[in-house]
């Protein structure tokens, strides 16, 4: 996607006012790798919350038929949104918050580890 | 092992207030929550509350969530752990926790109050697992909570309360709803909220449902149709709808396994939203000392998942000796005033039948032990 398009649905998908939650608290920049792309989200934000704001819909493919898969509950309970997250497989995107320099993959199936020093 | 005096799991507006209430008459209380914050889903409840004064009625569910926050802080009785996931439990009232990134940790609890809260329902179509078809509660977390508006032009499946609000919350949030689809021939939702969305000029279609999802790697569209008394499609009514978003109000399921797997006993009472475990007016449930409060107890909202959170919070209290057996029937009938209050709307009867009929199938299994 070239810059522009992707400016503009970050944009559309950002809520920064509202007419009862008020002005957006803009939180601390991070940096994220979404897929090879370098992304920009605030803290605080969830890796989810962070996919949408990038335009991203797809999380993951399921392993049999290779279908797309996303978000679906957002509150933890489904695991439909499970990304491989710092080399490691099956993390609910929906309930973990981003942090800076995060490496996050659309995830292949049941998802590989690989688990690198310090983690 | 670590040894607590209560316990309990889910830090939503039940698990909250039974925590506040027990901690209140000197009990040693430990919140749990899998979230980074607590609150459940209050945070993203932005619609004013009904019911009387006492009930908060007029105030915002993230306000309560706020007030609720304030009082947790302040009472020296009560631990908190965030980011923390229970995902064992046993008769013996043992549970095994994960805490974020430090492994696995057992405690030992005196008695333990289940307030895990409830999961969407879903429907099953073509391409309902297409990203971008979701709960529509799915859609107010990420609104009201991550501030991220999920489509742009939205169909919502349902007119019930949650159908309805969530819709006005969308327009709230910047999105165009395109349609609000309902199979019964009448509207399910309060005339104040159903109100709001015709006035914003949603149309209602009736009685419809969706054939289908259109989309390859997301949804761009959706096919509805028309339904005849037998809940079957009548041909020729299909409707293409362009949309970037399918929602979901069809519905809540208790969240049990915890339940299940601690051995206690089920009911099945649809009106309390299906498989429940069996409990009695103190929220007992056949376990001794654990107890359930909120939406694990049946589906309702809110408002009365505080006050039973408090009915649980003092007969926990009560039962570790730190309120004398009359003090905690004062308090135990004051609850039931408020709750009996709240369930007393039209919509509210069926709820308050099966909460009837369960404590009946509790007192039934007490006679044949
Ligand atoms: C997505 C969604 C949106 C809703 N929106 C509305 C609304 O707008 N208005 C309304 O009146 N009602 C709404 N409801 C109904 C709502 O559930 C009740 O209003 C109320 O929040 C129920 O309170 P509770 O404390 O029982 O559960 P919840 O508020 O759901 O709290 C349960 C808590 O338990 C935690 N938990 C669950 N399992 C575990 C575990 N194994 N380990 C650790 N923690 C755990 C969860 O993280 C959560 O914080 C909604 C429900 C959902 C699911
Ligand atoms: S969307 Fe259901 S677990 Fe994340």
């Amino acid at each position: 996607m070239n810059k522009t398009n992707l400016e503009r649905l970050i944009l559309l998908s950002r809520i920064d006012s509202h007419p009862i939650l008020g002005e957006l608290d803009i939180n601390k920049e991070v940096t994220l790798m979404i897929d090879g792309e370098v992304c920009k989200a605030y803290e605080g934000d969830m890796i989810a919350s962070a996919m949408y704001a990038n335009g991203k819909r797809v999380f993951r493919y399921t392993k049999k038929f290779h279908k797309p898969r996303g978000l679906f509950c957002a509150i933890g309970k489904c695991t439909d949104c499970i990304m491989t997250v710092n080399g490691v497989p099956n993390i609910r995107t929906c309930i973990t918050p981003v942090e800076d320099g995060m490496i996050i993959e659309t995830q292949e199936g049941l998802g590989q580890w690989e688990r690198s020093e310090g983690l | 092992m670590i040894h607590k005096e209560i316990v309990i799991v889910g830090g939503g507006p039940a698990g909250l207030s039974a925590g506040i209430e027990a901690a209140k008459y000197g009990a040693e209380v430990l919140i749990i929550d899998e979230n980074h914050l607590v609150g459940g889903q209050l945070f993203k409840q932005i619609h004013k509350f009904f019911g009387s004064r006492e009930h908060k009625a007029g105030m915002r569910g993230f306000s309560i969530g706020r007030d609720l926050l304030e009082e947790i802080n302040k009472s020296e009785n009560i631990e908190l752990w965030l980011n923390s996931e229970v995902i064992g439990i046993n008769k013996e009232k043992e549970l095994l926790v994960v805490p974020k990134d430090q492994g696995v940790v057992e405690i030992k609890a005196e008695k333990i109050i289940l307030a895990t809260g409830a999961i969407e329902k879903s429907i099953y179509f073509p391409g309902w697992d297409l990203p971008g078809v979701m709960g529509a509660g799915a859609a107010q977390t990420m609104m009201n909570v991550h501030r991220i508006l999920p489509g742009k032009k939205v169909l919502m499946i349902g007119s019930g309360n949650v159908g309805v609000i969530i819709s006005y919350q969308m327009i709230q949030g910047g999105a165009e709803v395109v349609g609000i689809l309902e199979a019964s021939s009448t509207l399910g939702g309060y005339g104040v909220h159903t109100a709001k969305v015709t006035r914003a000029g949603v149309p209602f279609y009736r009685p419809y449902t969706i054939k289908r999802a259109i989309g390859e790697d997301c949804v761009e569209g959706a096919e509805i149709v028309q339904i005849d008394s037998q809940w079957q499609p009548v041909e020729g009514t299909e409707v293409i709808l362009e949309v970037d978003l399918i929602c979901m109000a069809t519905g809540f399921n208790p969240l049990t396994e915890l339940a299940w797997m601690s051995g206690c006993q089920f009911t099945y009472i649809p009106e309390l939203g299906g498989q429940v475990p069996t409990h009695n007016d103190r929220l007992e449930t056949t376990v001794k000392g654990i107890y359930i409060a909120g939406d694990i107890s049946g589906i309702e909202e809110a408002s009365t998942a505080m006050e039973e959170g408090k009915l649980a919070g003092v007969h926990a209290a009560h039962s570790l000796g730190y309120l004398s057996k009359e003090k905690e029937k004062v308090e135990r009938n004051k609850i039931w005033e408020r709750l009996n209050d709240l369930r007393s709307g039209p919509m509210d009867i069926k709820r308050k039948n099966g909460k009837e009929l369960m404590f009946l199938k509790y007192n039934e299994g007490c006679i044949n032990d």
